[in-house]
């Protein structure tokens, strides 16, 4: 559970993150007349998206995911505010010029003239046994993208905050779905409950080791934070919500308090967020290090099928255990 | 100026004076690359036509999407050579402050969303821009220029097909210059004629003699006319020639000698200005002026580009996000 700023007061509403991202979907569409959705199969599952707001604004559209992310992008550019959803995220390379090349660089391109306020939905992740054409944690292709952000939230909270704050935002925002969370439910504050892109989430404070993750390990995370405390290893878990743009200050805060880093993701470790972190925490929070920054990721392999597979396919709160402790002994 | 106003049918005029303008700007393009002074570029020498024609039936309400071969029609929609120029140059006076060149120039305030040089980047974003002309309301349509390579792209299929399922205000403007890059378009596809494929996805289609400005202008009004009427696409094709190569320098000495040679006697702009002199829409004297009209204009624009700054380093960094 993350720690949210919302005090004593606010009421909570348990639901599920798919629920919570409908909720958000539903809200901004209240809130502008220009947020539109569409996609493969959107109008028929949003069934009450699109009894309230109608077949202009709440779309099915042909199996193309390369037109649907194109056409999210010439509506951005021209006035609309579109919210795509491509189902899967291997989904994601039959659109992966549009989004790209178009509505990651022509910003810049055009010198300025035109944004691209859209939002791309795309599930992913071990939960569902459907193997490596359903279940790719691609993520790290578009923080390696210039001009878009990047956000995959953790729990029902986060869901809707940051969904509702990619629709807001004036440039192309990936909102990756972890796929083995979208079922658990978590309280939503209610009301206009909005979490700001960039900014991590320290869920939970610790002296000894910093944690940094994101989507379901963010859960092995603090299981293991709690294991770690009864050996007596205060471990500080850090949910990054969104690797682009990266909360480094939060990253490089714990780490010098700390000395110390893991950084855990379901996605491979090659070029992946932790690269990027082990990075940054090399360059500047080096002389606070006191021990070797270690990464435990999912293997650089296709994700299987198979069930036991696959739930050997992310780092479990027992490997983040073993590697801490070593990592302290060191 | 006013001499030749009153003797010419004004239309007419503009539309030898817009491919006069294209013609010459692609030629001095091609002058300043040749001379090391300019990164390459593709030029749409031959293809002056299809461009003023297009634009001929258009009003400001309309969009434009464009493809790498964009100078004639960023002119003819009425854009600044001296910007359009500049922008090649890579000089912040350009319309992308130089971030763009050559391949990807857009004029907002022109309604030009995009030129794509991802063969198939405009086609993408067409359907998009003509959602926001159906939703937001207004008459505007949407216009996208593409090449027969293009065409062969899945993406085209994808566009044409989501534009006549949502009824979507588009026109689909096919140049079909016969190439595509280095490759003869009848390697690649067993039609002679985009317009052809129009049918399968229930869109009216229509095939012009792209280099007939005239054919071009009455042609695209019928189909300008149809989109904005009916708020559906329409898939226009002009059949035209590439007369240079694909790109500068480009000695395209892989193009047939007969083929080009057929081509260049039925050159856009030669065969126009024949046409208005035998029919006495205009005369030596006013085709002289208008020729030394363009030079002035073109001259002046190199000139411009040339010496306009070069984006500050600052600019590396600026408009990754809005
Ligand atoms: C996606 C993509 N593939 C290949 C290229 C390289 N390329 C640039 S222009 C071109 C030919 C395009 O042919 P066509 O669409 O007929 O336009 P034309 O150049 O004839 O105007 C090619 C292959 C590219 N720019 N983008």
């Amino acid at each position: 559970m993350s720690t949210h700023e919302e005090n004593a007061m606010t009421t909570m509403t348990t639901m599920t993150p798919e629920a919570a991202m409908a909720e958000a979907l539903a809200e901004e569409m209240r809130r502008d007349a220009t947020v539109i959705t569409f996609g493969e199969g959107v109008a028929t599952k949003g069934y009450a998206l699109a009894q309230e707001f109608g077949a202009q604004r709440v779309r099915n559209t042909p199996l193309a995911e390369g037109i649907i992310a194109g056409t999210a992008a010439g509506a951005a550019a021209t006035g609309l505010r579109p919210v795509i959803d491509l189902l899967f995220a291997p989904f994601l390379t039959f659109a992966m010029e549009e989004i790209v090349n178009s509505a990651g660089k022509l910003s810049y391109i055009s010198g300025g003239q035109f944004s691209f306020p859209m939002v791309t939905i795309a599930r992913t992740g071990s939960g569902w046994a459907v193997g490596a054409q359903h279940n790719q944690n691609n993520e790290a292709w578009f923080v390696h993208s210039p001009g878009l952000k990047v956000v995959m939230p953790s729990n029902a909270a986060d869901f809707k905050g940051l969904l509702k704050s990619a629709i807001r935002d004036d440039n192309p925002v990936m909102f990756f779905a972890d796929i083995g969370l979208l079922h658990t439910p978590g309280e939503v504050p209610s009301g206009d409950h909005v979490v700001p892109i960039g900014k991590a989430s320290v869920v939970r404070e610790g002296v000894d080791v910093t944690l940094v993750t994101y989507g379901k390990t963010v859960h092995s995370c603090v299981a293991a934070a709690s294991t770690l405390e009864e050996n007596g290893i205060s471990a500080e878990v850090i949910d990054l919500r969104s690797l682009k743009p990266l909360d480094e200050a939060t990253v490089l805060a714990s780490v010098r308090k700390t000395g110390r880093a893991v950084l855990v993701h379901e996605a491979a470790a090659p070029c992946g967020v932790g690269a990027e972190l082990a990075a940054i925490i090399a360059e500047k929070a080096f002389s606070s290090l006191r021990a070797p920054v270690v990464r435990l990721t999912g293997p650089d392999a296709p994700s299987p099928a198979s069930f036991p597979l696959e739930a050997a396919f992310a780092p479990g709160a027992d490997a983040i255990v073993e590697a801490v402790v070593k990592q302290v002994a060191n | 100026m006013t001499t030749f106003e009153v003797s010419v049918e004004p239309r007419v005029a503009q539309s030898l004076e817009a491919m006069l303008l294209i013609r010459a700007f692609e030629e001095q393009s091609a002058a300043l690359n040749a001379a090391g002074k300019s990164p390459s570029m593709c030029t749409s020498v031959g293809q002056e036509a299809s461009a003023v024609g297009v634009m001929n039936a258009l009003d400001e309400r309309d969009q434009i999407l464009t493809n790498h071969r964009s100078a004639g029609h960023l002119l003819a929609r009425g854009a600044d050579p001296r910007r359009i120029l500049a922008e090649i140059l890579g000089k912040s006076t350009g319309y992308c402050g130089g971030k763009s060149g050559s391949l990807h120039i857009s004029v907002k305030e022109l309604g030009v969303v995009l030129t794509s040089t991802i063969v198939g980047g405009e086609l993408s974003l067409a359907p998009g821009v003509a959602l926001s002309r159906q939703m937001l309301g207004g008459e505007g349509i949407v216009v996208v220029f593409f090449g027969d390579g293009a065409a062969t792209e899945g993406i085209f299929h994808e566009s044409i097909n989501l534009a006549a399922v949502w009824n979507l205000p588009v026109l689909y403007v096919c140049e079909n210059n016969q190439w595509q890059a280095f490759v003869h378009r009848k390697e690649t596809m067993l039609a002679d004629h985009i317009s052809t494929w129009g049918a399968s996805y229930g869109v009216k289609s229509q095939t012009v003699d792209g280099n007939d400005v005239d054919a071009v202008t009455a042609a695209a009004k019928d189909a300008v006319a149809y989109v904005r009427g009916t708020r559906k696409p329409f898939l226009l094709e002009t059949y035209t020639y590439r007369l240079r190569g694909h790109m500068e320098p480009d000695p395209a000495s892989y193009v047939d000698p007969a083929e080009l040679q057929s081509w260049k006697e039925r050159d856009p702009i030669a065969t126009y200005e024949q046409r208005l002199l035998d029919e006495h829409a205009i005369t030596p004297a006013e085709l002289d002026a208008m020729k030394s009209r363009v030079r002035a204009r073109i001259e002046d624009a190199a000139q411009f580009a040339m010496e306009s700054p070069y984006p500050s380093f600052e600019e590396l960094t600026t408009n990754v996000y809005a």
